[in-house]
């Protein structure tokens, strides 16, 4: 079994499993507990807007879906504050345009656009050196700004009035969470892809919340299960050779389903 | 001299064009301990939320130590008519009473915050839950760790939005004997439709339905709490002795 990982290709696959099985750990677990699961599924279809862009620029559209999702979300965290649009409209809004912009550039682009189905679905197995970079990078930036704003994560995720009147800028904060939820997804699209991410951030977390109500521990436990799931998934993916995203996703589900039914 | 903890100046408020308080004029002193009473709907719960900064008005003037709600949120401890969460959150009671003494950006907690939340813990008798999921806690229990929380900031104004919903008559005692210990050090506002028995624990009230009927002395209240409930005194305050309140 340990033969697959002799190929330079499945070790870089499974340091990228174990690498967004910390950004899903710690970024879903405030998803989960602060109930943005769907607008985070917005964030992740508007960056196929800046994944188009890529194409169209001839950049890596890793890094052009960066400010797509960045955007996306301060949108969002702008409207959260307008009671007369409510955030269930703004989550459709956003998701629609940011896919819809993305297949305008690729029309825009002349010629075939390759492997835009990775990008949509995910290829875990094409994962470069320079992505599992991009990847340390997001997930270091992460850590750091979620150890930093700790108490106001916690804060506005809990009771968002209270939090305003103990003197923070839950706006801001809120939109920082965001931020950190669009970096996420960046991080999580050359695995599972733009459609699928959403499995990723939510279902780790919603596992391990069953199990313990420690905010601490279930960031780390969710870090812990994403790995596991993450890794079974490429596993099986690679003995069958089906599709890395979806097996992940599946196996992650029937994680969710089993850890449900034995609690 | 007292100085003036609260300064609000001809404030109104509406909601989708329909006012909810009208040119509300009033100063409350430090230290002094004053209910807030009113039918449902009178304003109560809006005019706490502006003296908190959390709603602006849309004229008018409110000053908290003669700064901008704003800028003195330190100094405010609060308790919400209702706290809106997700009840499942993972969050002990510890925790829950603890994010209430926030620094601002950076600063984590030392040990003196830790002190001050096993103090307000023990003020409102929920030391030994100290370590359960809050989702666990019955609603008055849950109820009495928002004091906690609302305490255990050392507040110089405490502003609490009817504090006594769902707590048993036990609790009421131990609360309003507590609050006659916190009034030397800060003042306190309490919102409350438990009209007589706040009337014989606070020193001022404010009558308030959309337009401030009155404010000033409990003694000299009487005519302001008939004209606020349209009904006779003794049904409003359940007859409480007339020691207490004098009628003109
Ligand atoms: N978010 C809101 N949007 C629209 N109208 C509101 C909102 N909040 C309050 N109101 C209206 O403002 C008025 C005053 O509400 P408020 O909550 O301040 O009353 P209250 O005196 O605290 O009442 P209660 O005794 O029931 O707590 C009510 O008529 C209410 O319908
Ligand atoms: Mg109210």
């Amino acid at each position: 079994m340990m033969g697959i990982l002799q190929y330079e290709f499945m070790q870089r696959a499974f340091i990228a499993a174990l690498l967004v099985s910390v950004a899903c750990g710690i970024v879903g677990t405030y998803v989960v507990i602060k109930r943005i699961v769907s607008l985070s599924g917005a964030i992740s279809h508007a960056a196929f807007g800046g994944i188009g862009l890529g194409y169209f620029l001839g950049l890596n559209p890793i890094l052009t879906a960066i400010p797509f999702s960045i955007v996306s979300a301060f949108s969002i965290g702008a409207i959260h504050e307008k009671i007369n649009i409510s955030e269930d409209t703004a989550i459709g809004i956003i998701w629609s345009v940011g896919m819809a912009i993305g297949i305008l550039f690729i029309n825009l682009t002349p010629g075939y656009s390759p492997d835009l189905f990775s990008y949509l679905f995910g290829s875990i197995l094409t994962v470069s050196n320079s992505d599992i970079i991009i990847m340390v990078i997001l997930d270091i930036l992460i850590i750091g700004i979620v150890y930093l704003f700790q108490r106001e994560f916690l804060s506005i995720a809990f009771d968002e009035e209270y939090s305003k009147v103990l003197g923070i800028h839950s706006e801001l904060i809120y939109i920082l969470l965001l931020s950190l939820v669009a970096l996420s997804v960046v991080v999580l699209i050359k695995v599972v892809g733009v459609i699928l991410v959403i499995a990723l951030l939510a279902i780790p977390a919603a596992i391990t919340k069953q199990y313990t109500s420690d905010l601490k521990k279930l960031m780390f436990m969710s870090t812990i299960t994403g790995m596991f799931f993450t890794s079974l998934g490429l596993l099986l993916s690679y003995i069958f050779n089906l599709s890395s995203g979806a097996i992940i996703v599946l196996v992650l589900a029937a994680g969710f389903l089993i850890s449900y039914y034995i609690k | 001299m007292n100085s003036k903890a609260i300064e609000l100046k001809n404030v109104n408020i509406k909601y989708n064009e329909n006012p909810v308080l009208k040119d509300i004029n009033l100063t409350i002193e430090e230290n002094d301990f004053m209910a807030i009473i009113g039918p449902n709907g009178g304003g109560k719960s809006t005019l706490a939320k502006i003296i908190l900064g959390i709603l602006k008005p849309d004229s008018g003037k409110v000053l908290i130590f003669g700064r901008k709600p704003e800028d003195t949120r330190q100094l405010m401890g609060y308790l919400p008519q209702k706290v809106s969460f997700y009840h499942d959150f993972p969050i002990n009671v510890f925790q829950t009473v603890l994010s209430g003494r926030y620094h601002g950006l950076f600063k984590g907690h030392n040990k003196d915050d830790h002190i001050a939340v096993i103090k307000a813990l023990k003020d409102v008798d929920m030391l030994e839950f100290k370590d359960w999921q809050i989702n666990r806690l019955s609603g008055g229990q849950m109820q009495r760790v928002f004091i906690a929380r609302a305490i255990v900031r050392e507040p110089k104004i405490l502003l609490m939005d009817e504090p006594m919903a769902s707590i048993d008559p036990e609790m009421q005692n131990a609360f309003y004997s507590l609050l006659s210990k916190l009034k030397n050090e800060m003042t306190i506002i309490l919102v409350s439709h438990d009209v007589g028995t706040v009337l014989t624990q606070v020193d001022k009230i404010a009558c308030l339905n959309s337009t401030l009927y009155f404010h000033g002395p409990v003694e000299e209240a009487a005519d302001g709490l008939e004209e606020l409930y349209k009904c006779p005194l003794e049904l409003v305050t359940h007859g409480i002795p007339h020691r207490v309140l004098k009628k003109h």
